[in-house]
């Protein structure tokens, strides 16, 4: 009986719920606020502007991290609306200095203040070792510059692998989404870039990223349906489906493979090869 | 008042017919749709009065078990088990909440609830839900209203192999308005042996239950019932899977309504709301080697009601039954990594299905002449299911990304049945055809692993109706002092619901052999024969031979698992006065139509002698009947076609039934 009793007071928390939410309707008129789901992590500033950093969760980690910003004129105090955004960030090693795979800055909504694109950390910073990140950006054609040195710690799964190619290329694997893994056919994206030099690490186009997520801690076994990444058009990240049956640690192991059907990199998983070199991990 | 007497299982009828016909011929006694039976009866025509339900069901003609320990058997009808046969419990449908069958929901009973159960071969146990294979009821003990009394009973009893104690009383009392009945029971077992004096792990369980009627007459024709089964096993071991249970728990409640009209042509109109609920945990602990500790809770709950009524128009006996159930089901699966850091893995293996049926069953029973009759029947039905968590159905979606969450289906049945009799000879033939809806296991199971098979399966919501064309015979031949009956039934399913191996899919249970999907075959047949014959050497001395052989194959003519031998059983009954006394057989051929394609081996045959003896000790107004048996006298070693992963039988054991009645 105590479970009737239960589904009576579920009956009276529905009811009332129904009562109270069709009061509140009426004011559902407010415009959609660009800054929703959003948390500033970073403001810093040059003579004439600050800029504010904006990510989905928390700071920024090493990784695939999507960054919006807003440039807030200092004496106006009002956002820029028609600023034409680019970013450089830089590692700071003590014998040289090196970029990272990042994205084209772009205007999320017209008429909004926010600007929005990827940067993949291919690496943490640590005791000596750092990232600046650099905002240039033309108002009205009048370029103006704003650099600050950026927290960027290692990630606890790993979810970007930098290696040498059997092509002898540089690449750079990095996973996306999804953010929130559930247990269900989750769409999974993942970022493959090239080192073509030390500045640059452009899109690599046509290859495709064979996955195979495995229960380590369970018998190393599979999911079914899952389907390889790859990209929708050229300069896309690479889209597939990720099967997930239970939460817990997963290793999703990957084989990078080019336009030919030549893998690159990365291991088929067998009853001896238990995971792949090149690798993603998530635990939900 | 003309009394059935009613035994609590019926080993004497092969087929409901003779019932049936006597029905139709001899109109029941208004009143007898109340009082059916009473308690102090069932001991003196048993045995083994304090055995469990499971054992009392196995004499059944038609009724076998499948045995993954000493508890929780489940029924199967006519080779046909859980997901194709329709057991309840005075009409209340009841479902387990174990994705691993180990609570049939005979296992949330007493014999000390029951009164009788009834079997019914195929469509013509379709009153209360669709079947294929037949349907068990299992009627609760009820009270009639009469002179002021009160009754005590005490129960005791002890048996020898599994160190099983058992304690019970029952209190009831009647008076012309109103009655009570309660009783409780509990059991406590060890391990058992099996022949040679081999201990089986895990074996051991302990079970308590009580329940309680309660019946007042508020008009001259009108009745309303309480009834309560509260049931508890705890410590459960099944040897033949890999898990144990620590906790199965179920409350069975109901609330019931007789009219008795005065008017003919209704003889009476029963309705029942009822509401059960079932917990069911299962536990790896106490297992000496575990791949991976895991949690495996169900829940199962229905909300139910039907309203039943029956009449007499000239030859017409009829009967309408409007039922209709609510049923959640929900199982969950923990697993916990060595490495205490890392979350645990999670997943629905039952997606919280709720399952909704609404149905109306109709019968006329035609007594054609004096000899013959001729039975219809017919059920339509309207079954739906719905995935309720979001997280089961996006699971379930990774194997189906189009399934949606709902899906409504439709089951008919329909079955006919002419029976005539004239002097010594009876014979009777029936057509059936009935459909079933996928269980929630064999609909949207996730990762079930079947510890026989060494499969993991997965449901599939896409499954039509299995449909079943059955036909049945009997031929009888009756004098005063011997009687013999053939029956026959023949079973034509199609889509038949079975697991087939995906070899793309990788199993996700350490050391599992692969992944099967539900899948309907093309067809299926089962055929099923028994003989039984029994003989009155004298007036104390009755001879009893029967003897059941079962063949199954599916589209591919490929032998279905589970499908009985031949199988016999005799026995020498002695009765006289205070002496009850009986030496008996059991035995199956060995097996050698066995399913290979599903996993099964073949069984070897075996055969086990049982003898009891039972006394009556008057002490005035009160008895005290004293029952000693010994079970498998030469201590056989064996297993059946019916053992999970062939776990052996007990050995020999002798049990002592001490019963008290005040």
């Amino acid at each position: 009986m105590k479970s009737f009793l239960k589904y009576i007071i579920a009956l009276t928390i529905i009811v009332t719920t129904l009562i109270f939410t069709s009061c509140s309707s009426d004011d559902d008129t407010t415009t959609t606020d660009e800054l929703a789901e959003l948390t500033k992590f970073k403001e810093f500033s040059n003579d004439t502007h600050t800029i504010e950093l904006y990510k989905h969760m928390e700071g920024l980690e090493q990784g695939f991290n999507e960054i919006s910003l807003r440039i807030k004129d200092k004496t106006t105090n009002e956002y820029i609306k028609n600023a034409e955004v680019s970013w450089m960030p830089i590692m700071h090693m003590a014998m040289m200095n090196h970029s990272c795979p990042k994205s084209a800055v772009e205007k999320v909504t017209a008429n909004g203040t926010l600007y929005e694109g990827y940067i993949v950390f291919q690496m943490a910073q640590n005791a000596t070792e750092y990232w600046d990140l650099q905002v240039n950006y033309t108002i009205d054609g009048i370029t103006f510059s704003a650099t600050s040195i950026i927290d960027v710690p290692a990630s606890m799964e790993r979810n970007v692998n930098t290696f040498m190619g059997s092509d002898g290329a540089r690449y750079i694997v990095a996973y996306a989404e999804p953010h929130h893994p559930a247990v269900a056919l989750n769409d999974i994206e993942i970022g493959v870039f090239k080192m073509q030099d030390m500045m640059n690490f452009p899109v690599v186009d046509g290859f495709k990223v064979k996955i195979d997520p495995r229960m380590p801690s369970m018998g190393n076994h599979s999911s079914p349906n899952n389907v390889d990444a790859i990209q929708s058009s050229n300069g896309e990240l690479y889209e597939g489906k990720l099967a997930l049956t239970m939460t817990g640690y997963w290793k999703i192991n990957l084989q990078l493979e080019n336009a030919e059907g030549t893998v690159l990199k990365g291991e088929t998983i067998t009853d001896t090869t238990t995971e792949s070199s090149i690798f993603f991990e998530i635990e939900f | 008042m003309k009394k059935t007497i009613v035994v609590l299982l019926l080993f004497t009828f092969s087929f409901s017919f003779s019932q049936e016909q006597k029905d139709t011929l001899i109109p029941k006694d208004l009143k007898e749709v109340i009082v059916i039976g009473k308690k102090s009866q069932i001991h003196e025509k048993q045995g083994k009065s304090l055995g469990t339900i499971d054992e009392f069901l196995q004499k059944g003609n038609k009724v076998d078990m499948i045995k993954r320990g000493a508890y929780a058997w489940e029924p199967i009808i006519n080779s046909m088990s859980t997901e194709r046969t329709l057991i309840t419990i005075d009409g209340m449908r009841i479902f387990g909440a174990c994705t691993d069958k180990m609570d049939p929901i005979t296992s949330y009973v007493e014999v000390s609830n029951l009164s009788e159960a009834t079997v019914h071969s195929g469509q013509q146990g379709s009153c209360f839900g669709s079947t294929i294979g037949g349907a068990i009821d299992l009627k609760r003990n009820q009270n009639t209203f009469g002179n002021q009394k009160w009754d005590f009973t005490l129960n005791s009893g002890f048996e020898t192999n599994n160190k099983q104690k058992i304690i019970g009383s029952s209190i009831s009392y009647v008076d012309s308005l109103y009655y009570f009945d309660t009783d409780f029971m509990l059991r406590d077992a060890d391990n058992y042996k099996a022949g040679n004096d081999s201990e089986i792990m895990f074996s051991q369980f302990r079970k308590f239950n009580f329940s309680g009627t309660s019946g007042f007459k508020f008009h001259k024709n009108k009745l309303l019932e309480a009834s309560v089964i509260y049931d508890k096993a705890t410590d459960v071991g099944y040897p033949a899977l890999p898990m144990d249970v620590s906790l199965a728990e179920a409350l069975i409640t109901s609330l019931k309504f007789v009219v008795v009209p005065k008017a003919t042509p209704f003889k009476d109109w029963e309705t029942k709301v009822y509401f059960n609920t079932i917990t069911h945990r299962m536990d790896d602990t106490k297992r000496p080697f575990v791949p991976i500790h895991m949690d495996m809770p169900g829940w199962s709950e229905t909300f139910g009601m039907y309203s039943k009524l029956t009449g007499v128009k000239d030859k017409h006996h009829f009967l309408v039954n409007l039922s209709s159930f609510y049923n959640k089901s929900v199982a969950e699966m923990t697993m916990y990594p060595e490495n205490p850091n890392e979350s645990p893995m999670f997943m629905y293996t039952w997606p919280d299905v709720r399952t909704f049926y609404a149905g109306v069953f109709a019968e006329d029973n035609i007594a054609i002449t004096c000899h013959s009759s001729l039975k219809f029947s017919i059920s339509l039905g309207s079954h739906s299911n719905d995935v309720a968590s979001e997280f089961g159905l996006q699971s379930l979606q990774i194997f189906y990304p189009n399934m949606k969450a709902e899906n409504t289906r439709f089951l008919k049945s329909f079955s006919t049945n002419y029976i005539y009799n004239k002097g010594a000879f009876e014979y009777g033939f029936g057509l059936g055809y009935g459909e079933r809806a996928p269980s929630v296991s064999e609909g949207y199971g996730f990762y079930l692993f079947n510890s026989s098979d060494r499969f993991d399966y997965i449901g599939n919501p896409n499954l039509e109706n299995e449909k079943s064309i059955e036909g049945n015979l009997f031929l009888g031949y009756k004098l005063k002092k011997f009687n013999t009956k053939i029956t026959s039934s023949y079973f034509h399913i199609s889509n038949y619901i079975i697991g087939k191996p995906d070899d793309s899919l990788i199993p996700m249970t350490i050391g599992a052999n692969g992944v099967k999907i539900y899948t309907a075959m093309d067809y299926a047949m089962i055929f099923n024969i028994d003989f039984s014959t029994e003989f009155e050497f004298s007036k104390y001395f009755k001879w009893n031979f029967h003897i059941l052989y079962s063949r199954g194959k599916d589209s591919d003519s490929n032998n279905l698992p589970l499908i009985n031998p031949v199988s016999y059983r005799t026995s020498l009954n002695y009765n006289k006065q205070k002496i009850i006394a009986s030496f008996e057989c059991i035995g199956n051929t060995a097996q050698t139509q066995f399913g290979s394609v599903y996993g099964e081996s073949s069984t070897a045959d075996f055969a086990i002698l049982n003898a009891t003896i039972g006394y009556k000790f008057p002490f005035g107004n009160n008895k005290i009947y004293v029952k000693v048996g010994v079970e498998n006298i030469l201590d056989g070693y064996y297993t059946t076609y019916a053992d999970w992963n062939k776990i052996p039988q007990m050995g020999r054991n002798v049990f002592v039934n001490v019963l008290i009645s005040l």
